[in-house]
C-alpha cells in the first residue's frame, strides 16, 4: 500500500509510552465539575439548581442555539453549585458541581433512540451530545448536516494521531474496532456519504491490522496508512493527504466533499445507538515525566484532573507544567481543580527541566518554519507583522488560516514563540472585526 | 588649459538648472495656506495620533479646512486650545484636561499567582491564558502593553502594575485603547481621590483574588458628603464632577482600595 503523505511538517519524539496500556475504569470522583461550554459554539444554559438530584445521563444544560449541544450529568448526585468559572482562555464558563451519591442510578428514559430517516439521525447524534472528541469539540450534528450547497461524498476518519504521548485513539481502534466500523457505517447509511476513508499513521501496524479486518466485509469503508509526521492529523492536512484535495482558505472540508471525524466519535456514536447512553466519559491518556505510572483511564467528565493524576499513582517530582491535550497543541492548566471535558484526550504533568522554555533569540531569517509550515504560510514574516501590530497586513499574509499546530516553534533555532505571537494576531484581528 | 573645459561644462550645467528650477517653483507652485502652518506650529507637534487624523499635521489641516474644533488634540491642554482659537478667530468651549489613570492595584504584595507566565511579554498574549497570570481576573497583567505604546513615556511598571507618571502623562489615550482589561480611564487630572480597583465579582470572590480589591460593602457611599460614589456590579466608583477630594471615602474604606492619586504620585 501506497504510503502518503503531505509537504512541511515535523518529527517530534513519539513518546508513545502507553501504546501497550490497556484502559482503566476510574472509579466515581468525590466531586464532578461540568462546564456548559465544552465545545464550539453557544454555551449550554444550566437545566438544573443548587441542591437538585440529578442521574447519570439526564441532560442539565442546553441551548435552543444550533450550534451547540447538550450537556448531561455524569453521575448520580446533587447538585452543589452553579456558578461561573474560568476554565481556559478567557471566557467565564457556568459550571455545575455535582457531588455523587455512589449509586450511579441511570436516568429512566435512556433508551436506544429509535431512526428511521436522516433527521432522526441528526437529531440523535445532537442528543448524544458528541463533540468532535478529537479536541476542537465541534458539535457533530452541524459537522454532519453541511451546506446545501456541497456535494459530500468522503467520510474520512481520523485516527491519525500525530501528537506525541497520546494514545487514546489508538487504544479505541484495539479496543473498540467493531464499533468503529459499526459507526462510520450508520454515518455513512443516514448521510449518504458513498465511502468512508480511515486515515491512520504507520506507526501503528497493529491497529491498522484490527480495521483492516474489521472493515475486509464492507467495500465503503478502506483503511488507509499515513506518514507519521506531526501535524498528520489535522483536519485539513489529513484531508489533502487521503484525497488530493484542498480546502481552500476560510472554507470547510464539506466544500471540498469531505467531513471529517474523529475514530472515537464514530466509535461512540455507535455505541449510543445501541445503548442510549450520552457522552459522560472519556478515554484520557495520563503520561509525561511526573507522572509514576502512565495509563489509559476511562474518566467520567467533570472528574477534577487531581483525582486522575492521583489515580495514576500522583507525580514522581514537582510537575512544571500540566497539559490538557498533547504537547504540541494542548493547553497548559494552572490548576489542579479544573474537570476533563468531553474533547480531553490526554492529560501530560511534566517536571521544572521538561517544562521550561528556552530563552528566545532574534530571528536569522533561516526559513525553517517556512518549510515546517503545512498550511504553506510564512510564520517568521507573520511574527514580526504581530510583534510590530501590523494586523491588518498580516491579516493579508493569511494568518487567520494558521491552525496553531506549533510546527514552526518546535523547529526554530532561535525558539522564536511564534505559534504565540500568531495566537496574538488572531485574536487581535477578530476583536477588530468586532468592532 | 584641460581644466577649463570640465570647470565649465559644469558651471553652465549648473547655471541651466538653477534658472530651470526657480522657473518651474513658481509655475509649478503649490499654495499653502499660511494658517496650515502656523496652527501646525501651536500644536504639541507629538504626532501620537490620539486625535485621529495622521499626526499633527493632520490635525492642523483639518482645523483650518474642515473647522475640526482644536479640542480634539488631548495632549495640548487648556493653553494650547486658547491660543489655536484665538488666531482662527473661533471660541473656545471649556477644556478639562484629562490624564490616564490604571484603576488597579494588584501589585505582587496583594494577590496571587495562578501560574508563571512565560512567553511573548505582551499583556494580550497573558489575558489569552484564562485571563492572566493574577488570581485577580479584572486586574492589571503588569506586561507593559500599555507602556509599550505610549509615545510619552509616561508609563512604569512598578510590581506587576502600570502605574502613570501623571507630569508626563498629556491624556492621548493610547494606553486606554491597548489595555485587553479595560481598566485605564480618562479622569480630569484635578480629581484627586480614586478607588483603584476593577474587580466585578462579589467582596468574597475580590477579596480571595486581592488584598486591596473592592468589595461593594458601600462605605464609601454613605461617607460621602457629595454623593459623588456608585456602586454597581460590587464596584464603587466616584464621579469626578460631584468629588470634592475632601478623604472621606478613603477614610472609612475598609479594604483601603481609595487613595489620593495626587498623594501617590508625589510619593
Amino acid at each position: 500500500m501506497k504510503i502518503r503523505s503531505f509537504r512541511g511538517g515535523v518529527h517530534p519524539p513519539q513518546s508513545k509510552n502507553t501504546l501497550e496500556c490497556e484502559t482503566i475504569k476510574m472509579g466515581i470522583p468525590e466531586k464532578v465539575v461540568i462546564p456548559m461550554a465544552q465545545h464550539i459554539g453557544a454555551p449550554c444554559k444550566p437545566l438544573v439548581k443548587k441542591g437538585d438530584t440529578v442521574k447519570v445521563g439526564q441532560v442539565i444544560g442546553d441551548t435552543e442555539s444550533y450550534v451547540s449541544a447538550p450537556v448531561h450529568s455524569s453521575v448520580s448526585g446533587t447538585v452543589t453549585s452553579v456558578d461561573t468559572r474560568i476554565i481556559s482562555f478567557n471566557r467565564p464558563i457556568t459550571c455545575i458541581e455535582i457531588k455523587p451519591d455512589g449509586l450511579q442510578e441511570v436516568k429512566e428514559d435512556i433508551k436506544p433512540p429509535v431512526i428511521s430517516n436522516r433527521d432522526d439521525f441528526l437529531k440523535a447524534v445532537r442528543e448524544s451530545g458528541l463533540t468532535g472528541l478529537g479536541g476542537a469539540g465541534f458539535p457533530a450534528h452541524v459537522k454532519l448536516n453541511p451546506p446545501g450547497d456541497t456535494n459530500v461524498d468522503t467520510l474520512i476518519i481520523n485516527a491519525a494521531e500525530c501528537e506525541p504521548y497520546i494514545t487514546s485513539d489508538y487504544r479505541e481502534c484495539i479496543e473498540n474496532t467493531e464499533n468503529i466500523v459499526d459507526g462510520i457505517r450508520a454515518v455513512l447509511k443516514w448521510t449518504g456519504i458513498s465511502r468512508a476513508i480511515i486515515g491512520i499513521e504507520d506507526n501503528k501496524p497493529e491497529a491498522i491490522r484490527k480495521l483492516e479486518k474489521a472493515s475486509k466485509d464492507f467495500s465503503e469503508i478502506t483503511v488507509q496508512s499515513v506518514k507519521t509526521i506531526y501535524p498528520q492529523g489535522a483536519e485539513k492536512i489529513l484531508i489533502r493527504t487521503l484525497t488530493g484535495r484542498e480546502v481552500p482558505s476560510g472554507k470547510l472540508p464539506a466544500n471540498v466533499g469531505c467531513i471529517v471525524m474523529n475514530v472515537t466519535s464514530v466509535s461512540f456514536l455507535a455505541s449510543y445507538l445501541k445503548t442510549g447512553m450520552p457522552l459522560i466519559k472519556k478515554r484520557v491518556t495520563v503520561d509525561g515525566s511526573s507522572v509514576k505510572n502512565p495509563a489509559n483511564v476511562e474518566v467520567l467528565i467533570g472528574t477534577p484532573i487531581e483525582e486522575v493524576f492521583n489515580f495514576c499513582g500522583g507525580f514522581t517530582t514537582e510537575p512544571g507544567k500540566i497539559i490538557m491535550g498533547g504537547p504540541m497543541m494542548g493547553v497548559a492548566f494552572y490548576s489542579m481543580d479544573l474537570p476533563v471535558i468531553k474533547n480531553t484526550n490526554a492529560l501530560l504533568a511534566f517536571s521544572d527541566v521538561h517544562a521550561g522554555l528556552p530563552e528566545e533569540t532574534s530571528c536569522i531569517r533561516c526559513g525553517r518554519c517556512v518549510k515546517a509550515c503545512p498550511m504553506n504560510l510564512l510564520p517568521f514574516e507573520l511574527d514580526r507583522l504581530v510583534r510590530a501590530k501590523l494586523y491588518e497586513e498580516a491579516g493579508q499574509n493569511h494568518i487567520l488560516d494558521c491552525m496553531e499546530c506549533g510546527s514552526c516553534s518546535y523547529t526554530c533555532p532561535a525558539k522564536r514563540r511564534i505559534t504565540q505571537s500568531i495566537r496574538i494576531g488572531k485574536d487581535a484581528l477578530k476583536r477588530m472585526a468586532n468592532k | 588649459m584641460s581644466v577649463i573645459i570640465p570647470v565649465a561644462i559644469v558651471s553652465g550645467l549648473g547655471l541651466f538648472f538653477g534658472v530651470g528650477l526657480s522657473i518651474a517653483s513658481k509655475v509649478f507652485e503649490v499654495k499653502v495656506d499660511e494658517r496650515i502652518e502656523k496652527v501646525r506650529e501651536m500644536l504639541p507637534g507629538a504626532n501620537c495620533g490620539a486625535c485621529g487624523f495622521s499626526g499633527c499635521d493632520g490635525l492642523a489641516e483639518a482645523i483650518v479646512n474642515e473647522g475640526v474644533a482644536p479640542d480634539r488634540c488631548p495632549v495640548g491642554g487648556a493653553s494650547m486650545v486658547k491660543q489655536i482659537s484665538g488666531f482662527m478667530g473661533i471660541a473656545s468651549g471649556e477644556v478639562v484636561e484629562k490624564e490616564a489613570r490604571v484603576m488597579c492595584d494588584g501589585r505582587f504584595d496583594n494577590i496571587q499567582l495562578k501560574y508563571k507566565y512565560e512567553g511573548i511579554e505582551d499583556c494580550h498574549a497573558a489575558n489569552l491564558l484564562s485571563g492572566g497570570a493574577g488570581t485577580c481576573n479584572f486586574g492589571c497583567l503588569g506586561l507593559g502593553s500599555c507602556k509599550a505604546v505610549c509615545p510619552f513615556d509616561a508609563i512604569v511598571i512598578e510590581n506587576g502594575v502600570a502605574r502613570i507618571i501623571s507630569e508626563k502623562c498629556t491624556g492621548c489615550g493610547k494606553c486606554v485603547e491597548e489595555c485587553p482589561k479595560h481598566i485605564i480611564h480618562m479622569v480630569p487630572v484635578t480629581s484627586g481621590f480614586t478607588v483603584f480597583c476593577s474587580n466585578k465579582d462579589k467582596g468574597a470572590v475580590a477579596r480571595k483574588a486581592c488584598k486591596v480589591a473592592c468589595i461593594g460593602c458601600r462605605m464609601c457611599v454613605k461617607a460621602c458628603p457629595s454623593d459623588a460614589i456608585t456602586v454597581s456590579d460590587f464596584l464603587a466608583v466616584i464621579d469626578p464632577e460631584k468629588c470634592t477630594n475632601c478623604g472621606e471615602c478613603a477614610k472609612v474604606c475598609p479594604q483601603k482600595c481609595i487613595s489620593d492619586s495626587r498623594v501617590r504620585v508625589t510619593a
